[in-house]
């Protein structure tokens, strides 16, 4: 990889990040043309995600680069492989959706929305990115400090109470990971991802105790992230408060802790890791396990879209990690399937419920936040219900029961959709290869179908109660509401129909993670460039 | 020094898992900067206890790395010190909005014991409460 198309792998961080700093100079009333540069800053995103795949999927070695040009493990690395562009690419398509949509009305709810969105891009590309710990932990607060502005975007009481657990919550998990980087560090001397995992083999007995404990103090980090049971009362009610499109744009960020996990479990915990082969591997199966449960009561239990879709996020998560404690190849692969379906089809149910639940008033509005700069705009409350703009599209109530349709068929892996193919992918990795089956291998393919079943009766009482029922007033729906929640289910409908070369593509990025000797060469003998 | 280094963030890591659990917003932002504190030592004893060591090696110098202090977890904490400092920043203007919107500095936004025990035989008049608020 030379030229330019090696900078591909540093441009996912650096595109948002300069955007973002530019849009904040702009006045905060020139909202159109915020709006403009956001789009086109996500859309270049897109298409450097997906040049990202096309480079990835010709050869298995990871893409390195060297910033600064300083060679690892003294210089910062980022590493990309085809694991990194489908998170990339599943962020850019998010992202995209998210910000359509909040061109509805969400993005006036309050100021400098556009710059905390691409600084969010920033930090969940970054992590993906990263090649060392450290920088993970850098690109973990960007990701976090942006999401607390996200999170109070739209400011009110609800809001502002569930964002203070959502800020102590976080703010103490990251010294968790703080202590479990450094706890790696005085083990092993280094946080380089790669060369960790080359160090790994070599510790010696008497500290295996202290690496694995690290080890495990950093996994607790990224769970709670990634919303494990029982680390994840804070999830369901913080992105219940949020506004719909930040909450749908935080699918990805329990997808980042997975991702995470995925990611360290094969690189310094792989097959060829010594002593310390595999030792998280009942833990994440059984924490897995119960986070599904958990998902699973509380789905039932739901008795409002936002918080269903919540504990649709957890469900996901645990039918995840339950998959990375299996370790192997096969569920891996539907594993990865599930989770690009799964954060799509959530994504699309948090965009649809406020359309299908604007004229069921369950809570009172928000009340106006004052102005903290003279330039911020306000309109949204002033002009009261002047703001649906765009095109009305008629027959609204047709199209928002087929999309509540869609999405429940998505999540709990009915035929034909693509969480269909995921589920069937991650059952088949179950029970395949001849071996015999499992007692573990039989209650989380028992859970998973019940997850199904308890996704269809919540959803079926949500479209009684919400889509049959008669109000006085006929919603509305605006097509720059609809269209991103037709996007994101356009493209679930694509992965259904391109399941095969998918499905290649994602088994060959599971294999390339386990195969860590290519990535401990790509990232260690990468040359530092000799151009000035 | 160990002593005393290790003493320093058991104390420090206690004090502030303590005040995290607190139900007031006040002590739970001293309780966090208290374990941040608590963790920057932790990180900075990683790189092994020493004094009087400078932590660049000089350029021509013999270098006998026992000489030198690990620089690796100094730039760890400063860079732990700036986003907790951060952090810490918003957290405490989020306290001060849902003081300013919920009249109290409960974490729940509400106190739970005696204003509640008051109001319980008539759960409607504890809703109409928390609304008019």
């Amino acid at each position: 990889m030379n030229g330019l198309m090696q900078h591909l792998v540093v441009t996912p961080i650096l595109l948002p990040l300069v955007v973002s700093a530019a849009i904040l100079v702009l006045d905060e009333q020139r909202r159109k043309l915020k709006r403009g540069i956001t789009l086109l800053a996500v859309l270049g995103l897109i298409i450097n995600a997906t040049m990202l795949i096309v480079v990835s999927a010709k050869d298995s070695v990871p893409i390195v680069y060297l910033l600064g040009n300083w060679t690892a493990p003294f210089g910062i690395t980022l590493v990309a492989d085809k694991l990194t562009a489908i998170m990339l690419m599943l962020t850019g398509i998010l992202a995209l959706a998210t910000l359509l949509y909040s061109f509805a009305r969400w993005d006036r709810a309050g100021p400098r929305f556009h710059a905390l969105f691409l600084l969010l891009l920033m930090g969940v590309n970054g992590a993906f990115l990263t090649g060392d710990l450290f920088n993970l932990f850098v690109f973990f607060e960007v990701m976090l400090a942006a999401s607390y502005g996200l999170a109070l975007h739209g400011g009110g009481m609800a809001r502002t109470r569930v964002g203070l657990h959502y800020i102590a919550i976080n703010v103490a998990t990251s010294l968790l990971f703080l202590i479990g980087v450094a706890l790696l560090y005085s083990v092993t001397g280094t946080l380089n991802m790669a060369d960790l995992a080359m160090r790994i083999p070599a510790v010696p007995r008497e500290d295996i105790m202290l690496l694995e404990a690290g080890a495990a103090i950093l996994g607790i980090a990224f769970l709670v992230k990634a919303g494990m049971w029982p680390l994840s009362f804070w999830l369901t009610p913080t992105y219940a408060a949020a506004v719909m499109p930040v909450a749908a744009l935080f699918a990805i960020l329990s997808k980042v802790g997975v991702y995470i996990i995925l990611r360290l479990t094969s690189l310094l915990f792989g097959d060829e890791s010594g002593t310390t082969a595999h030792f998280a591997d009942d833990w994440l199966y059984a924490a897995g396990i119960a986070t599904l449960v958990y998902g699973i009561v509380g789905v039932l239990a739901a008795r409002r879209l936002a918080i269903f879709a919540g504990y649709s996020i957890i469900m996901s998560t645990g039918t995840l990690l339950a998959s990375i404690g299996m370790a192997n190849i096969p569920v891996l692969t539907g594993a990865l399937f599930y989770l690009v379906s799964s954060t799509l089809g959530i994504a699309a149910l948090y965009l649809l419920i406020e359309p299908i639940e604007r004229h069921h008033d369950f809570d009172e509005p928000a009340p106006a936040p004052e102005p903290v700069f003279e330039d911020e705009y306000l309109a949204y409350y002033e002009g009261g219900h002047e703001d649906e703009i765009g095109v009305v599209i008629p027959a609204t109530i047709a199209i928002l029961g087929v999309g509540l349709a869609f999405c429940a068929l998505l999540l709990a892996g009915l035929p034909p959709l693509s969480g269909f193919i995921a589920k069937f992918a991650i059952i088949s990795g179950l029970l395949g290869e001849g071996q015999a089956i499992t007692a573990a291998s039989w209650v989380f393919i028992s859970l998973i179908i019940i997850s199904g079943l308890a996704v269809l009766i919540a959803t079926t009482r949500a479209g009684i109660e919400l889509i049959w029922s008669p109000t006085e007033s006929s919603p509305t729906l605006s097509i720059v509401e609809a269209a991103p929640i037709a996007f994101l289910l356009a493209v679930c409908l694509g992965l259904m129909l391109f399941a095969g070369p998918t499905m290649r593509y994602m088994e060959e990025a599971v294999r390339a993670i386990g195969q860590k000797n290519l990535y401990i060469e790509a990232t260690m003998k990468t040359p530092s460039s000799t151009q000035p | 020094m160990e002593i005393v280094f290790a003493l320093a963030v058991g104390v420090l890591t206690a004090s502030g898992i303590w005040l995290l659990f607190r139900p007031r917003t006040f002590q739970v932002i001293i309780g966090l900067s208290l374990l941040s504190y608590a963790i920057n030592l932790f990180i900075l004893g990683t790189g092994r206890l020493k004094t009087d060591a400078p932590p660049v090696i000089p350029r021509d110098a013999a270098t006998d790395p026992a000489l030198f202090a690990d620089p690796l977890p100094q730039a760890l904490v400063l860079t732990a010190i700036v986003i907790s400092f951060a952090t810490t920043a918003l957290l405490l203007v989020v306290l001060l909005a849902l003081r300013g919107l919920t009249g109290t500095d409960h974490v729940d936004g509400k106190e739970h014991d005696k204003s509640r025990n008051l109001n319980q035989d008539d759960p409607q008049n504890h809703d109409q409460k928390q609304d008019d608020q």
